[in-house]
């Protein structure tokens, strides 16, 4: 096994650690997302929070997000280790600093994630941390099951401006982390041709763009709606 | 023109460095590396230190020069090193930011110079095709496709002047070994040893202190030689391939 | 001094292989016992040491560089000559052989020329196993194209950057070396001077550039590859750090300096433009494929264009003087280097220079723009292409061929030589000279042998386009390997050298004296500021046209400058510290003495040829070799007040000495 952690601890291995659990936690936003955008179906909130049930409930979707949170956890403390280790490589830096040979998200990387970081905590906070450990979240009861009611409580928190900024925050790191992570994990993987780099660069500015973009239609969506029932 | 440098001067790796100010008057067909001369002859007349920097060939092929000018090493302009760096990309009244190549693996040695022997450690790893003088076959006995060569070709022009180092904001040296790799992995002589170079090169890399690549691309557009990071998503591959697929 | 240069007896063309096959050997466990120096990392040293190390002797490799790889053979641009027939023209060993000693003027050593060109086509076989990226055709087998001097398509190439490529693979088998510990590196080591104990090469003292320490390193032999000297006319197309100290240090311990005089003067070099530049860059030969070369009929035009009121293109074709073409109809604007430098030369000091400083000559791809623009036109079948179109195609086909060029000229000159005629001058490139070596590579001091640049042997009063290359590889990957082996096969019994004996110590104090020397002057005037005097009396008085008052001239002029600075010249800093200024100045000292010594032989010389013309000896304005006098190798042992010539006659048996012609 000392090749697995040779291999692991190579510069190059935990690169590699970063873009898979990058590009795993790129499939999350994908199903996270197509789920939430039930919040959009006008029926107040039936499917969305039979949707939440069933992914707080099944044993398989339980087991998978366990791997979630692992994957967000090393993608967080293995990117700011990285980071930590690329700042004692780098040493000092210049007087004078450009950005016109590499862009911006590419150098700081560190910081969206961070922000993204702290985003995560507060969304966590508000919806999986109340759902699990308290009673904060009002129950409502389709077809005789008993269930929280998720839908009013995504009403209850974006009616709060502070947390919608804070979202649409998290949402504009997202967008920046992810226009230079998504490319940035293929090349990581070796993926990179002259026949179909274009069309990697192409999907990840596509992807980067459209999944914040949805993800903050909600909260916006949340709070004009609030402020149209004034 | 009258110029402005404002230049890095560190006594040596043991002391701490500070910036200076200087006057020189320029000439627009003056190279950057003659128009240092300038000031050098300026500061000995006055008794005073020279700026100490590196530099031999002056035609931007021996990659001894190693200066950031304004932020970017070997200066902004595209494929260019601060020797073929010429004052006319200047204008009278510039102040110029002179600064050494920084990376925790480049120490600095004096003012402008620093040490690159780490480069020189990576390819005793593994930076070459074990044949001894005179064992060599019939140089056509080995057929190779003529877009390979050039690959390898590209990937070999590389001048070892550690710009791509001081480019990356992480001190990676992904850009100068992936393309030292590339360049023989490209060759069928290159395969026999293929999966012991890769790993033992990356090894000596890591070792040497350099940071780990984030794929920022700022090597790519500082590399005087225009070395594309293409070699850095092949070297990604192949040690994956090694660890997963070679012998040890 | 009797010289003998221990050619092998036998048929030319056997002599290499049936001396290889009965010399003595040094058998593999006494290698391991021997230890050996080289000192330069270039294409012979780096190859050498690599080799030696190979075979099992114990190598202590030395370079001022901060890496074995930035050796100027890295500047090589345009390819290796290799005898491989490999396009079926009719090259053959035996060609090379022929064209090597035609080219340089007949002043070579026939038997070395030989091995040369014998040992050129495994150069090549080394290279490409070594991973050297050289041209390849769609077949996927190696390319080849010409070069001046020759009608046989031999010469290898990896675009314009030959040498670079050579020198990496050369740099990687080091490496390999290195990492095996066969081959001990010490980068940033400068070597001050050379140990002889009984008459014997021993050792060396050197310099820590970054910390000024003195050490003294002992083997049972040196063998230096650093290069050549052309780095005395100060500007040049060599680096900046290229210089003669190893060599001369090791002239003052006895070894011989042969033929210093000869010196290539390239035809195409970026003209200097002012007072500032500190060198010249080489435009490769090749653009003579291609380029016109001329300059306006008039002195009023060219006065126009040196006050910049005129361009090339405003110039009709009558008043164009295609000066190459006009006088060389056979050759055109391919004449060998020397001939095509001295016509520039001649061109410029009529008044029809064509930059600011007067000194500099077109070079115009106007006509090979049209040229190829109309055959390109034709082949797309084109029919009744617009000016701009051919223009357009044509320009893209030159581009293809010589992109690299034209880009690396427009960053120097601020010029587009698609545009407007390329403007060139000679300037030094390459010296023929060097230190005395036998047929074995070995000095006349025991011990010492000098490889590539370094020494005198193979090409010489003119070297041909692409020869450079080969001869520092074949000197470092098959000559020395073998023929290290005449002088270590004595040595067997030899233990370790020791690095304190009186001589090593008085050697290390000699060294230590002379900075010592040198820093107490506390003058004046720059390091710098003496080597660029110099420069301009060498190029003056020695230059691309010499004569005997001349000569006589520079040499006092020399002498002259030498004393002023060691009167005058100011190094900052101290000598226990990383102090480039310290180390200049005292390879500048060495050149004020080779300096003296070059115009000494040029004078000695009182014949034209090769790079050597001596305004003397024409005829009809063409230089004229003297066969019957100077049929020899100029050898010099160095005295401060009268240097002593040492005669090697040349002997010519398979050859017959002609008069070089391109009319």
């Amino acid at each position: 096994m000392r090749w697995l952690i040779d291999f692991l601890t190579s510069s190059i291995g935990k690169k590699l650690i970063m873009s898979l659990t990058g590009l795993f936690l790129c499939s999350f936003l994908v199903i996270h997302l197509i789920g939430n955008l039930q919040l959009f179906i006008p029926d107040g909130g039936e499917k969305f929070n039979v949707y939440a049930k069933f992914m707080t409930s099944n044993p398989l979707i339980k087991f998978i997000s366990v791997g979630l949170y692992a994957g967000i956890l090393l993608h967080a403390i293995q990117g700011i280790l990285i980071w930590m280790e690329n700042k004692k490589a780098k040493g000092s830096t210049y007087a004078v600093n450009t950005y016109d040979n590499g862009s911006w998200m590419s150098k700081n990387m560190g910081l969206l994630g961070t922000l993204i970081l702290f985003f995560l905590c507060v969304h966590m906070g508000d919806f999986w941390f109340k759902t699990k450990f308290t009673d904060q979240i009002p129950m409502v009861t389709y077809d005789g099951v008993e269930m929280k009611d998720l839908y009013t409580q995504v009403y209850t928190s974006f009616s709060k401006l502070w947390i919608v900024i804070v979202y649409l925050i998290g949402l504009v790191a997202l967008a920046l982390h992810l226009l230079h992570g998504f490319e940035s994990a293929f090349t990581t993987l070796g993926i990179r041709h002259k026949k179909y780099t274009p069309l990697i660069k192409l999907s990840g500015i596509a992807f980067s763009i459209t999944i914040p973009l949805l993800y903050a239609l909600i909260p916006l969506w949340v709070l004009v709606k609030n402020a149209a029932n004034y | 023109m009258n110029l402005t440098l404002k230049i890095w001067r560190q006594k040596n790796n043991g002391s701490n460095g500070h910036f200076e100010n200087y006057q020189v008057e320029a000439e627009e067909h003056m190279s950057f590396l003659e128009m240092l001369d300038v000031l050098n002859q300026q500061l000995i007349e006055k008794k005073q230190d020279p700026v100490a920097f590196e530099h031999d060939c002056r035609e931007g092929i021996c990659g001894a020069c190693s200066m950031v000018i304004n932020g970017r090493p070997h200066g902004s302009q595209t494929g260019t090193t601060a020797c073929q760096l010429h004052m006319r990309a200047f204008k009278t009244g510039d102040t110029i930011t002179i600064e050494p190549f920084r990376a925790n693996a480049f120490p600095v040695i004096k003012d402008l110079a620093v040490d690159r022997s780490s480069f020189d450690a990576i390819m005793q790893a593994g930076g070459y095709i074990s044949v001894n003088t005179g064992q060599a076959v019939d140089g056509n006995a080995i057929p190779v496709e003529k877009a390979d060569a050039d690959e390898a070709f590209d990937s070999a022009t590389c001048i070892g002047c550690g710009a791509c180092v001081a480019a990356c904001p992480n001190g990676s040296a992904m850009l100068f070994t992936s393309a030292k790799i590339n360049h023989l992995s490209k060759l069928p002589q290159g395969q026999v040893e293929h999966s012991r170079r890769v790993k033992n090169m990356v090894r000596v890399m890591d070792k040497e202190g350099f940071g780990k690549c984030s794929n920022v691309g700022a090597c790519e557009v500082d590399c005087p030689k225009e070395i594309s990071t293409d070699n850095i998503a092949a070297l990604n591959r192949y040690y994956l391939g090694s660890v997963l697929f070679g012998q040890d | 001094m009797k010289l003998d240069a221990k050619i092998p007896e036998g048929e030319l063309a056997e002599k290499w292989t049936k001396y290889r096959g009965s010399m003595n050997l040094v058998a593999p466990n006494n290698k391991r016992r021997l230890d050996v120096i080289v000192v330069g990392t270039g294409l012979a040293g780096a190859s050498a040491a690599a080799t030696l190390g190979e075979l099992g002797y114990n190598v202590k490799c030395f370079t001022f560089h901060d890496s074995p790889r930035r050796a100027h053979s890295i500047a090589a641009q345009g390819g290796i000559n290799a005898a491989k027939n490999y396009q079926n023209d009719g090259d053959s060993i035996y060609r090379l052989f022929y064209d090597t000693i035609k080219g340089g003027d007949y002043r070579s050593r026939e038997a070395n020329v030989h091995r040369l060109a014998e040992c050129s086509t495994e150069i090549i076989d080394q290279a490409v196993a070594q991973g050297v990226p050289f041209a390849r055709e769609y077949g996927g087998l190696l390319a080849n194209r010409s070069f001046g001097g020759v009608q046989v398509s031999r010469t290898f190439y990896a675009r314009g950057q030959t040498g670079q490529q050579l020198l990496l693979g050369a740099y990687s088998a080091l490496s390999r070396q290195i990492a095996k510990g066969q081959v001990k590196m010490y980068n940033r080591h400068e070597m001050l001077d050379l140990v002889k104990i009984d008459g014997k090469a021993r050792g060396i003292i050197t310099r820590n550039l970054l910390t000024g320490k003195l050490d003294r390193h002992a083997a049972h032999c040196v063998v230096l590859a650093t290069g050549g000297y052309g780095n005395v006319f100060y500007l040049s197309t060599n680096a900046m750090g290229s210089n003669v100290s190893a060599a001369w240090r090791s002239v003052k311990e006895g070894a011989l300096f042969a033929n210093p005089c000869y010196t290539q003067i390239h035809p195409t070099c970026i003209p200097v433009s002012g007072e500032y530049q500190s060198k010249l860059t080489l435009m490769s030969e090749s653009l003579r494929n291609d380029g016109r070369v001329w300059v306006p009929k008039t002195i009023e035009d060219a006065q126009a264009i040196q006050r910049g009121e005129k361009r090339a293109e405003d110039l009709p074709e009558e008043d164009r003087d295609y000066y190459l073409e006009r006088r060389y109809p056979a050759f055109g604007n391919l004449v060998p280097r020397d001939v095509a430098s001295r016509a520039a030369k001649v061109a410029s000091d009529e008044g029809k220079g064509v930059v600011k400083t007067g000194l500099g000559v077109y070079l115009d791809f106007a006509d090979a723009i049209q040229r190829y623009g109309k055959s390109e036109a034709f082949s797309l079948g084109i029919a009744n292409p617009s000016a701009e179109k051919i223009k357009e195609l044509g320009e893209a086909i030159v581009k293809a061929k010589y992109g690299n060029l034209f880009q690396m000229y427009e960053k120097i000159t601020g010029e587009n030589p698609y545009k407007t005629a390329m403007k060139i001058y000679p300037a030094v490139h390459y010296t023929m000279g060097g230190l005395w070596v036998d047929y074995n590579l070995q000095t006349n001091v025991p011990g010492l042998f000098a490889l590539g640049e370094a020494n005198f042997s193979d090409h010489g009063a003119n070297r041909l386009g692409a020869s450079a290359l080969m001869q520092g590889l074949a000197d470092g990957y098959f000559v020395i390997p073998y023929t290290i082996g005449t002088f270590l096969a004595d040595e067997i019994r030899t233990s370790k050298i020791a690095n304190d004996t009186p001589e090593f110590l008085e050697a290390e104090q000699r060294v230590q004296n002379r900075l010592d020397q040198l820093m107490a002057i506390k003058g004046n005037q720059s390091v710098e500021s003496f080597h660029r005097r110099l420069g301009k009396i060498m190029w003056e008085y020695c230059g691309m046209s010499r004569n005997a008052e001349g000569l006589k001239k520079g040499r006092q002029l020399i002498r002259e400058l030498r004393k002023e600075f060691y009167e005058d010249v100011y190094i900052p800093g101290t000598t226990d510290e990383f102090n480039p200024e310290l180390e200049k100045a005292a390879r500048v000292a060495d050149f004020l003495e080779l300096g003296e010594l070059f115009a000494v032989d040029a004078l000695d010389r009182g014949e034209s040829c090769g790079g050597h013309f001596r305004e003397e000896s024409t005829e009809n304005g063409e230089a004229k070799r003297n066969d019957e006098d100077y049929t020899y190798v100029s050898a010099w042992e160095w005295d401060d007040n009268n240097p002593i010539l040492h005669k090697e006659e040349l002997t010519f048996e398979n050859v017959e000495l002609k008069t070089r012609s391109y009319k």
